[in-house]
């Protein structure tokens, strides 16, 4: 299939940055979006032109770095399903596709359609860990978790942290991968110390880290390739409320 | 922003309580719109009451507006750069219009007291007058005050419809069945709102209050 591309080209962090329209022939309809990228560079290449720059690394759905926006949706048009995975007969002949990098303050461009993430380690170093001595794995059942919460931690703790929840975000919030953090540590006895310093020096983190605030518009859910509930944030807000009333 | 507009919404209520006094006819309502002034005496001297409650009323909504810009401010500092291709966001219309339906809003409740309260916009414009002033206001000649009734109180019909789901999140909710019972209440909340408020000036269009 014949397809156009028009990609964000930024040469680097002081580049003001433009779109750009490409032409891409023979695209096989079982190639990957990234695979198509693979194509259109190679022949940059050939052409002597400066390759396309992305994050990709698994290509498995399960590593979180291929992050573009694609037809303005964060990871594509398809449903719980990453860049990677996202593949080119969901497209039409003849389309045309436009091809931008995460939009956030907290994520400054690279190159191209590559940003840098590391807000969110910043958050996760804020409280995203347990002080409990760590090892070998401990016997299964010598600390009980309830099914329920097992579950749900573990929904939560799918979370691959590739930003999706922010680019999506009208208020480029990055409230549902907080949430997510907080909910899969909070849910589990070992993470229970920390419970609450968890959830007010992590969401400290991200105001600083310059992410918006919360309006519970739900885009972040609906882009998110992890499918991490919604009802997560309000788990957050929940556990923020507790905490903040007990530091009193 | 869900303190401050929860403490809004129970005005609303009361306030559609008390507007549907006007199906009683003029005395029952030019009567209710009197006793107001008598909420709380004899402990506290005639329309104190009423002058807390307004203070208390102009707080909240000056609060609701300063947590709104507050938001909407981060919301612009944490994008600078605007996505070139950007479809609609898919949450709801009523998510998508709460900044410039709040606008809205606001610019309704400034006219609504210089019309119904102080009385320097209404037609009749006569204090004790409740009655024939609201019937006053929404003759059939004055279309288009009719028309920025509705459209005002569509625009906080929509509002509410997210604005207390996302309250009730605010707050903890936190279970997905307790999401589609929150979403459904703030649904019926906001309808019964719309319908109580619109039923008046309707009912003075179809001559059922004159």
């Amino acid at each position: 299939m014949d397809i156009q591309v028009r990609v964000w080209r930024q040469e680097g962090p002081s580049d003001g940055g433009r779109m750009v329209t490409y032409d891409v022939k023979d695209i096989s309809p079982d190639a990957s979006f990234l695979e198509m990228l693979d194509v259109l560079n190679e022949k940059l290449i050939l052409d002597g032109d400066d390759p396309i720059a992305f994050d990709h690394d698994c290509r498995e759905g399960i590593c979180g770095a291929c992050s573009m926006v694609i037809d303005g949706v964060a990871h594509g048009p398809e449903k719980a399903t990453t860049a990677c995975q996202l593949h080119m007969r969901h497209f039409k002949q003849g389309d045309t596709i436009d091809v931008e990098p995460w939009r956030a303050a907290a994520f400054p461009v690279i190159k191209d359609l590559v940003v840098n993430r590391g807000a969110l380690d910043k958050i996760v170093a804020a409280g995203g860990y347990i002080t409990a001595p760590t090892g070998a794995a401990p016997e299964a059942h010598a600390t009980p978790v309830p099914k329920k919460d097992a579950d749900l931690a573990f929904e939560a703790a799918t979370c691959i942290g590739c930003g999706a929840c922010v680019a999506a975000c009208p208020n480029g919030s990055a409230m549902l991968f907080t949430a997510a953090k907080v909910a899969h540590l909070g849910l589990m006895p070992q993470g229970q110390p920390e419970r609450d310093t968890r959830v007010i020096d992590m969401l400290q983190a991200q105001d600083d880290a310059g992410f918006g605030g919360c309006t519970n518009m739900g885009e972040c859910s609906q882009v998110c390739p992890k499918g991490i509930p919604l009802h997560l944030i309000g788990r957050l807000n929940s556990d923020y409320r507790k905490a903040v009333r007990k530091s009193f | 922003m869900a303190v401050t507009g929860l403490l809004l919404v129970g005005f609303l209520y009361a306030h559609m309580i008390g507007n549907l006094k006007i199906f009683f006819g003029a005395e029952t309502f030019d009567h209710y719109a009197h006793w107001l002034r008598t909420i709380g005496t004899p402990l506290l001297p005639e329309a104190w009451y009423l002058w807390i409650q307004r203070a208390v009323l102009t707080v909240a909504v000056l609060g609701h507006i300063v947590a709104a810009t507050i938001l909407a401010r981060r919301a612009r500092q944490a994008r600078p750069v605007k996505y070139a291709h950007r479809p609609k966001v898919q949450g709801s219309y009523a998510a998508r219009t709460m900044r410039w339906g709040g606008v809205i809003i606001l610019l309704f409740v400034i006219y609504h007291i210089l019309d119904l309260t102080t009385g320097t916009l209404n037609p009749n414009g006569v204090a004790g007058e409740a009655y024939a002033n609201v019937a006053a206001d929404f003759a059939p000649s004055r279309w288009y005050v009719t028309l920025f009734y509705t459209l005002s109180i569509v625009a906080v019909g929509f509002h509410l419809r997210h604005g207390l789901w996302s309250a009730v999140r605010t707050f903890g909710q936190q279970s997905p069945r307790g999401e589609l019972y929150a979403r459904a209440t703030a649904l019926v909340l906001s309808l019964v709102l719309v319908v109580g408020y619109l039923s008046v000036p309707f009912a003075v269009l179809v001559g059922l209050v004159d």
